[in-house]
């Protein structure tokens, strides 16, 4: 199992989209941050602001380029037709996919344990409270879980178009518009991406009838997590019982 | 030794392979033939367990390909398609091939080397020549120097050079006592590679016979092929 992994990282590491697809993580979500916190520092007088949110806001756009470093992950395997190759070298399917996904996942956890820390320096916040601190961790594992997900997405759909097409409408109209429409909301707030906001202080103060989630901010990436697994599952019996 | 048995592909209405059964056996070459379409690449992608088969099985040595620990030191194979990523160096495919079934990384150099890409290994797959890229599937499928191997349409895109060299190679491979299946559609290089035939048409079986026998009873290899095929008319 750990060779097969051993090899699905370097399947990653030595492909261009890889460290093109990561630095835009880093980048976007580090220069927007910085960007937003000067916009941003005049308005801080506002009732209800929330510093953390010039902070973690960006990492939301940012998101976007981990989304598609997941989903290049599985469909680049399709399209170059590398899939074949994988699966006469590891024909056990399951292991095969339990591999891509820990590889995945490492790498994405990896990046984000660095991408979390560097954009909230850069909104010129300071990683001592406690509350920054709580915030930075639900981060972290929203973003891995977030392209953990897109692995499972990716591996049902196979094609980098679908799985962008799928996910980016839901990322940019779930997070930007839908979420806060209130008589949507009841819905769209158990959607993935909306489940990092109550931990990542986006969703508006909880204590305020306007703007409180049906679930906590731990209680958000439990629902993910269940997302994943879902995601994970479809994904596995679709590469089961499928023609390579 | 390779057996398959009442092996079928069924997609929808339209069937594929029809309860094919032949067994390959080690020390010789043993030429697939039949024409586009006849089922040859389903046949090697379920030999492979990459397809899955309606019916009947393919046993390697008694095993089942999903069966088979560290499969690419008994079974190598090159496919009809691509199946290396156009970005990707010649020697990092090989490299994650190799990691997956526990071969040392030292052995993806001296394959390059034995199929003559010893000096284009950093090349990106997308940089290589149609020979090149096919020398790099046949490095690919003797990375493990597996006992049985397994290639569609090996001498695809190679120049004259190519195709005396790959002639060579299998000759060599099956002299050493492997087991040699080699599809091709082209017959001429199966009567100068192949000591044994396997033919077929529209998923089913036409002949199982040596070389020899072949073009005695059909006087050529060529007369032979097309009295067998031209049964089945238009299609």
């Amino acid at each position: 199992m750990i060779s097969f992994a051993s090899a699905e990282l370097t399947k990653l590491r030595t492909v261009r989209s890889t460290p093109w697809t990561l630095a835009a993580f880093v980048v976007v979500s580090a220069g927007l941050a910085f960007l937003l916190e000067l916009t941003l520092r005049n308005a801080q007088r506002m009732e209800g602001y929330d510093p953390l949110m010039a902070a973690f806001l960006p990492l939301t756009l940012g998101q976007m380029a981990l989304v598609v470093f997941g989903a290049m992950a599985v469909t680049s395997e399709y399209s170059s037709g590398t899939i074949r190759a994988s699966l006469a070298a590891v024909p056990d399917r399951r292991r095969f996919f339990l591999a891509k996904v820990a590889a995945v996942a490492a790498v994405a956890a990896g990046v984000s344990l660095v991408t979390v820390p560097v954009t909230v320096v850069a909104a010129r916040m300071r990683l001592s409270s406690a509350e920054v601190l709580e915030a930075c961790a639900g981060a972290w594992i929203y973003l891995t879980l977030m392209c953990v997900f897109t692995v499972g997405v990716a591996t049902m759909v196979r094609h980098t178009a679908l799985v962008l097409g799928g996910l980016l409408p839901v990322l940019f109209l779930g997070s930007q518009g839908l979420g806060n429409v209130p008589a949507i909301r009841k819905v769209t707030q158990f959607l993935p991406d909306q489940t990092g906001w109550v931990v990542m202080h986006l969703a508006g103060p909880q204590d305020d009838p306007r703007w409180a989630r049906d679930y906590s901010a731990w209680g958000g990436l439990g629902l993910l997590a269940l997302w994943t697994v879902a995601a994970l599952l479809g994904g596995y019996l679709v590469l089961r019982r499928r023609d390579a | 030794m390779l057996e398959v048995r009442d092996l079928e592909k069924r997609y929808g209405r339209t069937v594929a392979v029809d309860r094919l059964s032949f067994t390959v056996r080690p020390g010789m070459v043993t030429g697939f033939l039949g024409p586009n379409g006849a089922g040859k690449s389903t046949t090697m992608r379920m030999m492979l367990d990459l397809d899955h088969p309606t019916g009947g099985q393919v046993r390697i040595d008694g095993v089942r390909y999903r069966d088979l620990r560290r499969p690419l030191t008994k079974v190598g194979a090159l496919l009809e398609a691509k199946s290396t990523h156009a970005g990707r160096r010649a020697y990092d495919h090989l490299l994650w091939l190799a990691q997956t079934n526990g071969i040392p990384a030292s052995r993806v150099s001296s394959v390059l080397e034995l199929v003559g890409l010893g000096g284009v290994g950093r090349r990106r797959a997308k940089a290589l020549s149609l020979g090149m890229a096919q020398r790099l599937g046949i490095a690919a499928a003797l990375l493990g120097d597996p006992p049985v191997l397994l290639l569609d349409e090996p001498v695809n895109g190679l120049d004259p050079e190519g195709v005396h060299w790959i002639r060579g190679l299998l000759r060599g491979l099956a002299a050493e006592g492997r087991t040699v299946f080699v599809s091709s559609h082209l017959m001429s290089e199966m009567s100068l590679t192949a000591d044994h035939l396997v033919v077929i048409d529209r998923g089913r079986l036409l002949a199982d016979v040596s070389l020899a026998d072949f073009v005695a009873s059909h006087g050529s290899l060529e007369a032979g092929f097309l009295s067998l095929t031209a049964g089945g008319g238009a299609r």
